[in-house]
């Protein structure tokens, strides 16, 4: 139905089966360009902002700015393809208001029509957490529309600042604290995205809470209570919870049911030394964690069981080099680590299938990555502004973005898509 | 204190003797002065003296109680700071050198001279790892110090251990003369030991 370019080998786009694909123009390395244009109506200022600065920060779109173009007032006529082809576009976002609803159309700038449209849910209270949370959604699915790839601006991330955990949404705004005081640290989030866990410290030692966000409710894990009980992680079927335990020979990975309590399972067999931050494979079926049993700390991989352990990094035997806090990528094909370069932690993946090595970073000190569900960005804490602030990459361009400005920011974790688009 | 309930009659009868002397009501005519009665001045000079030495012998005991009390606090300092002084580690290391261990053996002493003393261990790490590993490693780091004295008969239930990772460090700043000092155990008391007696 639309002028299709066939998208070669060494496109961006590697993951076409995921999405629907429009077909807009789209050549190798080059970003589809996409006009997001004014929205008349309550908000309408801040809605198409909000969109464009979404599809920018998803870094497979060229937003161009349409604002010196005389344009007819949204949804009113249709739009002069000719001028926007001149500017570059690829297409055009369109957004009409309605008080229920936003109607958002998709043109397709060289088919001169309307590629794609749909009615999205927003909620009514304009500015409010969960009408940017809608227009997010909007947004990524625009962003799916275009590209083939849903957008991952509908999503939050967790963080430790001061103590406290904090979430903020994926553009840096909405920042609020959700603990109230004492020492917390390596929150995580549940699939459901209702629910998160973190390890706090009490007067016996550090135990692991489960939070659920509607209603602030927490519930400790007693499973393995006193000592160390910290970095939990749930299973992708949100059935698990695996956390790192250590009483006084090691620490060691556990699992427990994720929200019916029972008894603790022990995973890994550390034998003394310690195995901490545990990362699950988006099947479920491996974990992969940090473990200082060959004397220094190195990622492995086992299974969910303990069974069949492998070193994951690569490391000369003897040498003081330090990889932790893997995190697996969602498409389950690499995994994002921290490795020490000349004393400093540079963020790094390995790709599963060949064991290459890529480094991410090389400004400052950067640690703790964690993937977005799109697999493509990440997000980690970096000191090279001076002090540790969370910043998002673009692992395809390299691009950096700052995300939080509060000094001390640090330990992040990205949800899954959070937003009500499919 | 005894001693002091004894004084006092004498002291006051004393007194009133004085006082008694000394008053001359001015419109009254100067009776005749009483005859001088020796005996009874050495009686008064005799309880005056007694009340001296009783006196001083209260000073000498006050002063007593006062060595013996510095000499237990002094004992007491002398111990605690024994005992809680920190022990430190080579980066990612939970290794005991001889420092830590000779410290350790100096904790030991302590801690069978006082039986009823408890502590707790808390490990620290410097900030260059994994914050997350690095709990992991100060638990380490505390429970080797524990396992060094319930190894060598401190009762296991006399020492509970804490990690704080890299959270807590004791000297800011970001080299080797701020992380040496934040690779390290402390030691403080969790319980009993308000009055530590030196090592045997």
């Amino acid at each position: 139905m639309l002028a299709f370019v066939a998208v070669s080998a060494n496109a961006q786009d590697t993951t076409g089966q995921r999405g629907v694909r429009i077909g807009l123009t789209y050549s190798p390395g080059t970003k589809p360009g996409v006009v997001v244009l004014p929205v008349s109506g309550v908000g309408g200022d801040s809605l198409q902002a909000i969109i464009a600065r979404d599809l920018d920060f998803g870094d497979r779109i060229e937003v161009i700015d349409g604002s010196q173009v005389q344009q007819p007032a949204s949804g009113a006529a249709t739009p002069s393809y000719a001028i926007w082809k001149s500017m570059g576009a690829a297409a055009l976002v369109q957004v009409t208001l309605t008080p229920s609803f936003a109607r958002v159309a998709v043109h397709d700038v060289t088919a001169k029509k309307v590629a794609q449209s749909r009615d999205f849910p927003l909620a009514a209270d304009v500015g409010s957490a969960s009408w940017r949370m809608d227009v997010h959604g909007i947004s990524d699915e625009v962003e799916r529309w275009v590209t083939g790839v849903r957008g991952v601006a509908g999503t939050r991330i967790l963080y430790v600042r001061g103590g406290r955990v904090y979430v903020v949404d994926s553009d840096g705004f909405g920042e609020h604290a959700i603990t109230s005081s004492g020492t917390a640290m390596a929150p995580a989030w549940h699939p459901d995205g209702h629910h998160i866990a973190y390890s706090v410290l009490g007067s016996n030692g550090w135990n692991i809470e489960v939070l659920d966000l509607a209603n602030r409710g927490s519930r400790a894990v007693t499973a393995t209570s006193g000592g160390l009980n910290t970095t939990p992680a749930f299973s992708p079927d949100g059935q698990w919870l695996v956390y790192a335990h250590g009483g006084e020979n090691g620490t060691d990975i556990y699992a427990v049911p994720a929200f019916t309590g029972g008894a603790a399972r022990r995973v890994t067999l550390g034998r003394g030394t310690d195995n901490v931050s545990p990362t699950f494979s988006p099947d479920g079926r491996r974990i992969a964690f940090t473990s200082g049993r060959s004397g220094h700390p190195e990622v492995y991989t086992a299974d969910f069981d303990g069974a069949n352990m492998e070193l994951l990094t690569p490391f000369n035997f003897g040498d003081q080099n330090y990889r932790s806090n893997p995190d697996w990528s969602p498409d389950g094909r690499s995994i994002v680590f921290q490795s020490q370069l000349d004393g400093l932690f540079q963020i790094m993946t390995i790709n599963l299938r060949d064991r290459s090595i890529k480094q991410l970073t090389s400004e400052g000190a950067n640690e703790d990555p964690s993937w977005a569900p799109d697999g493509r960005h990440v997000v980690f804490t970096s000191s090279r502004t001076g002090v540790k602030q969370l910043f998002v990459l673009d692992t395809e361009s390299g691009r950096a973005r700052q995300l939080t400005h509060g000094s001390g920011s640090r330990l992040s974790a990205w949800s899954r898509y959070l937003d009500r688009a499919p | 204190m005894t001693g002091k309930t004894r004084v006092a009659p004498a002291l006051l009868l004393a007194i009133a003797a004085m006082a008694a002397c000394g008053k001359k009501p001015e419109t009254a005519p100067a009776p005749e002065p009483p005859p001088v009665n020796q005996d009874s001045i050495d009686a008064a000079r005799a309880r005056a003296d007694s009340i001296a030495r009783a006196e001083a012998a209260r000073r000498d005991s006050i002063a007593r109680a006062q060595a013996e009390a510095d000499r237990i606090r002094a004992e007491h300092q002398a111990a605690l700071a024994t005992l809680t002084a920190p022990i430190y580690f080579e980066y990612d290391s939970d290794a005991l050198s001889s420092e830590a261990s000779a410290s350790l053996d100096a904790k030991l002493g302590i801690l069978n001279a006082n039986p009823d003393a408890r502590i707790r261990i808390a490990g620290n790490t410097d900030e260059r790892g994994s914050d997350e590993y690095n709990l992991a490693l100060g638990q380490r780091r505390a429970a080797q110090a524990k396992r060094y004295l319930t190894q060598r008969g401190i009762a296991d239930s006399r020492i509970d251990i804490i990690s704080y990772g890299e959270e807590r460090p004791a000297a800011d700043g970001h080299d080797e003369s701020a992380w040496s000092q934040n690779r390290r155990d402390e030691f403080e008391i969790s319980g009993g030991g308000q009055q530590l007696k030196a090592a045997r």
